[in-house]
């Protein structure tokens, strides 16, 4: 198994360790501080499970004061915290370092208020995605983005990973739905940032710690955007010959001005899988199926099903089915949603790639995609997040056959390099982490990451929190802060002045 | 008054000037004020800056692809330009970017560029529903106080690579860096749009309808209340008489009709309601949008409150009692437009709104004098101004740039 280079762990954090769960004991009581090896074990990996480590010791604070005197201690005494949600990061976000404490958010669970006049609510982080909606979901009320986790993920991972889903063209982001944190430095410096309206004021810091992977401050609380469920939303089966068919199809919906609630595609193998697993009612003669959703009033929702089926027709669709209940609307969902369990199933081992392209590369990727599947020797299957240009090549291969695991590791990288190269980024919503930490450099220049770690020396410049995930290498603050000025010596701008 | 415009300027006609530009005041140790058109040049401390960095020459789409909903153009790029390209292909920013211009009496040539719109974070009545600047940005390329170019972000909505410095950058007022590239999501115009005016509601029962419109499934896209002091200002007083509580639904004509009938359905047994048309609706939104009734031309005060929607009426409540204003509101009482009859009293707002507990307010119109003594954006507790500062620090650490503007210490 390859493993990804952490940093050099602190020899004297190590030698220290029965002192420092004694004193996190003293902070934390009970069943709180989890230091015996066969029960850590349950912490040793995240949704990223090709690397494991176990923790330097388990924390599971319950309060705001606990979490800001662990954070205070680690700080005074130079150790190391890695912030842990449910522990469903695929990118290795939450992988634990020998010398480090793992500070895991589980137990803040509790829903604090639901504001439904402000449409808002205010929640641990440890609440999950899905709890919320259910949480308001007596009121017809739902939180937008749903990531494919979200019975499982913590709201306080979905902030450190800015999670998306299958409804963020229309809906957004995380960081589009959420209004305000409460949030624990590593100095344990407690902080508010928004609130229940609508502009914060200052630096956009909300905006800088969603999607921060953990690296930048512990957040306690959550306060996001919930929304009246539409009134009715219904899904289009849409089959074509082919993917630049489909494609082309996504493009003249959005093109003719309709932003659908989902619109997904997925390829032949993806297809085959997941009907095979699901029994979803996917066509399986077709190179790509897109699962369109509509949502709104009942009136517009028939009218625009009726525009997507004619652009769909215009572009050489081979079938279309419209879900006729809500619980068929369901199904036609529950086959992409299983998707990659289905691929699961059919291959011992498969690899989740997660960039982003312009949708107009789609018909490239995939060539491109096709000859390194043959140049490697491995199957790949795609789902994409057709709407917005999310891509998730699921490279399969078999952990047990030597070498499997490296070619498919190299294969990933080579995707996801040619996302970057055709306009796209590495990762649309799973986060950098450990896993793709070293492919930053293919995206952004020395001064570009050299900015970013600047942001992260203003959070945190020892680099205690979450280190080894995110940048390729921690470079030391004070050094970063210099300025190499030279008076005189830089050469007058030959630009049109006064 | 007009700050710094008499300061010389530097006039850069491509990123390479951009960068020569703020190193040589780097090195110069002479702070800058970086301008586009100058349409919110008196928003803000008053700054004592020796040169303006005028980035109005840096223009030009340098992308769009209407098909991909994603538009990049160079910061100088006119706002107006924009908006009209998009118009072409039936699509807007949702985001609706107001124009400060009639409100400050400012006369700039241009309503305002592109880097200027991310740079104060601009957004209009469609807030509530689709958010400001900082939520349909893409990427942006710049060069900070250091003196070095970066980038972030790029050209696709789903993107978690690296830190999201673009939304970092927003609401900064170019204290940290100057644009010089921005890639923005761009998206359909809604087919159609109208207004359901409720009429003669006192304050707090609007505050009670909007919230219901809001969190019902109509989908209202914008939710503002005119009080009768301010209602004739709007549509040369062709609203219904009365104070005017308005709601705006947009998209296809069938759906829009559907929706404002349950509206109405809804709102008729809480007072007399009428429809909007598109033009109507149009035209009233962009005033509500820049602040119509106080563009007075003026230097009464005018503050920008954001407080939880339901507070808004609250707020104004409690200020009459100690105060002589005139207020309206929008994103459903959650932006309180604000203007004072006599100057001072900042202490007597910010206070009144910590006594809600979440909101805050920005002094947007004053004199310089005003703006000088007394803090323009909202003071911030200990720990939260020590981090912005350290964050100033990692990016403008000489002060370079708009040295003051957000501040003392930024």
């Amino acid at each position: 198994m390859t493993s990804p280079k952490m940093p050099e762990p602190y020899a004297e954090v190590l030698e220290r360790r029965e002192q420092i769960v004694a004193d996190l004991r003293d902070i934390v009581s009970g069943e709180g501080v989890v230091d015996a090896t066969n029960e850590m074990r349950a912490f040793e990996t995240d949704g990223l499970t090709a690397y494991r480590q176990l923790p330097l010791v388990v924390v599971l604070p319950q309060t705001v004061e606990q979490v800001s005197s662990i954070l205070r201690y680690c700080h005074e005494n130079k150790i190391r915290v890695v912030p842990r949600g449910s522990g469903t990061s695929l990118s290795g976000g939450a992988l634990p370092l020998e010398d480090a404490v793992l500070l895991v958010m589980s137990r803040f669970n509790r829903v604090l208020d639901i504001d439904y006049p402000n449409r808002v609510a205010v929640v641990q982080p440890g609440v999950t995605n899905l709890g919320i909606t259910n949480a308001v979901a007596g009121k017809g009320f739902y939180y937008a983005p749903d990531p494919s986790s979200q019975i499982a993920c913590s709201i306080g991972g979905n902030v450190a990973e800015n999670a998306g889903g299958v409804h963020c063209l229309k809906y957004g982001l995380t960081t589009n739905n959420v209004l305000g944190v409460q949030m624990v430095l590593i100095t344990g410096e407690v902080i508010r940032l928004g609130g229940r309206h609508l502009d914060s004021t200052g630096y956009d810091l909300l905006g800088l710690i969603t999607g921060s992977e953990g690296l930048l401050a512990v957040v306690t609380e959550v306060t996001v955007r919930i929304l009246q469920k539409p009134e009715t939303a219904r899904a289009i089966l849409i089959g074509f010959a082919s993917s630049e068919d489909a494609g082309q199809c996504v493009a003249d919906v959005i093109g003719a001005g309709i932003i659908p609630g989902g619109i997904e595609m997925m390829d032949r193998l993806a297809i085959q899988a997941a009907e095979d697993f699901v029994h979803a009612g996917y066509p399986l003669g077709v190179e790509a199926l897109l699962i369109v959703e509509l949502d709104g009033p009942e009136a517009e929702v028939a009218f625009l099903i009726s525009r997507v089926v004619e652009i769909a027709n215009h572009n050489g669709a081979t079938m279309s089915r419209i879900s006729t209940s809500e619980e068929e609307r369901q199904t036609f969902w529950a086959g992409r949603k299983a998707a990659f369990p289905a691929i699961g199933r059919i291959s011992p081992d498969y690899y989740c790639m997660d960039g982003t392209i312009p949708r107009k590369a789609l018909p490239k990727v995939l060539a491109g995609m096709r000859a390194m599947s043959e140049k490697y020797g491995l199957a790949v299957a795609n789902v994409f997040h057709a709407g917005d240009g999310n891509l998730h090549p699921l490279i399969l291969y078999d952990a047990n056959k030597p070498g499997e695991l490296q070619k498919a590791e190299d294969f990933g990288s080579d995707i996801l390099r040619l996302c970057v190269e055709v306009g796209g980024v590495l990762t649309g919503e799973h986060g950098v982490g450990v896993e793709k930490r070293d492919l930053m450099p293919a995206m952004f220049s020395k001064d570009d990451l050299d900015q970013q770690i600047r942001v992260k020396c203003a959070f945190d410049d020892l680099h205690l929190l979450n280190p080894g995930k995110v940048f390729p290498e921690l470079r030391n603050c004070a050094e970063m802060g210099r300025m190499h000025i030279s008076r005189g010596q830089l050469p007058f701008p030959d630009i049109p002045r006064f | 008054m007009a700050d710094n415009t008499q300061n010389p300027a530097l006039h850069p006609r491509d990123e390479k000037d951009v960068l020569d530009a703020v190193q040589w005041a780097i090195s110069e140790r002479t702070p800058i004020e970086v301008r586009g058109h100058g349409s919110k040049q008196t928003i803000g401390r008053p700054m004592q800056v020796a040169h303006c960095l005028d980035l109005s020459g840096l223009t030009g789409v340098t992308l769009y692809e209407p098909e991909e909903l994603v538009l990049t153009a160079k910061a100088g790029t006119a706002l107006d330009e924009i908006e009209a390209l998009l118009a072409k292909n039936n699509q807007e920013l949702q985001f609706e970017p107001m124009d400060y211009r009639p409100l400050l009496g400012l006369n700039s040539a241009g309503r305002g560029t592109i880097g200027g719109v991310l740079a104060t974070n601009l957004s209009g009545p469609r807030r509530l529903k689709a958010g400001a600047a900082r939520d349909h940005v893409l990427g942006i390329r710049a060069v900070t106080g250091r003196g070095d170019l970066i980038k972030s972000g790029g050209r696709v909505v789903k993107n978690v690579t690296g830190y999201d410095l673009s939304r970092g950058l927003s609401g900064s007022w170019g204290t940290l860096a100057a644009f010089t590239e921005l890639t923005f999501k761009v998206m359909p115009r809604a087919e159609t749009q109208e207004t359901l005016v409720v009429s003669n509601l006192d304050d707090a029962e609007a505050g009670d309808v909007m919230a219901r419109a809001m969190g019902s499934n109509a989908e209202v896209s914008s939710a503002a209340h005119l009080p009768e002091s301010v209602a004739a200002k709007f549509l040369d007083g062709g609203l219904p008489e009365g104070a005017a509580t308005v709601l705006r639904v947009e998209g296809f004509a069938p759906s829009v009709d559907y929706r404002l009938g349950k509206l109405i359905e809804a709102f008729s047994p809480m007072g007399e309601c009428h429809r909007l048309n598109a033009q109507s609706t149009r035209v009233l939104w962009q005033e509500i949008r820049d602040v119509k009734p106080f563009s007075d031309d003026t230097e009464r005060v005018v503050w920008r409150v954001s407080v939880a929607p339901g507070d808004g009426h609250k707020l104004v409540a409690s200020l009459r009692l100690h105060a002589g204003i005139d207020a309206y509101y929008d994103w459903q009482g959650g932006l309180v437009w604000l203007r004072m009859e006599a100057d001072g009293e900042a202490d007597l707002v910010r206070a009144s709104i910590r006594a809600l507990g979440s909101g805050h307010a920005t002094m947007i119109r004053a004199s310089g004098s005003m703006r000088n003594e007394y803090p323009v954006f909202e003071p911030q507790e200990a720990p939260l101004a020590a981090l912005t500062r350290r964050l100033k620090q990692q990016f403008d650490p000489e002060f370079i740039l708009n040295p003051g503007r957000m501040g003392i210490e930024l």
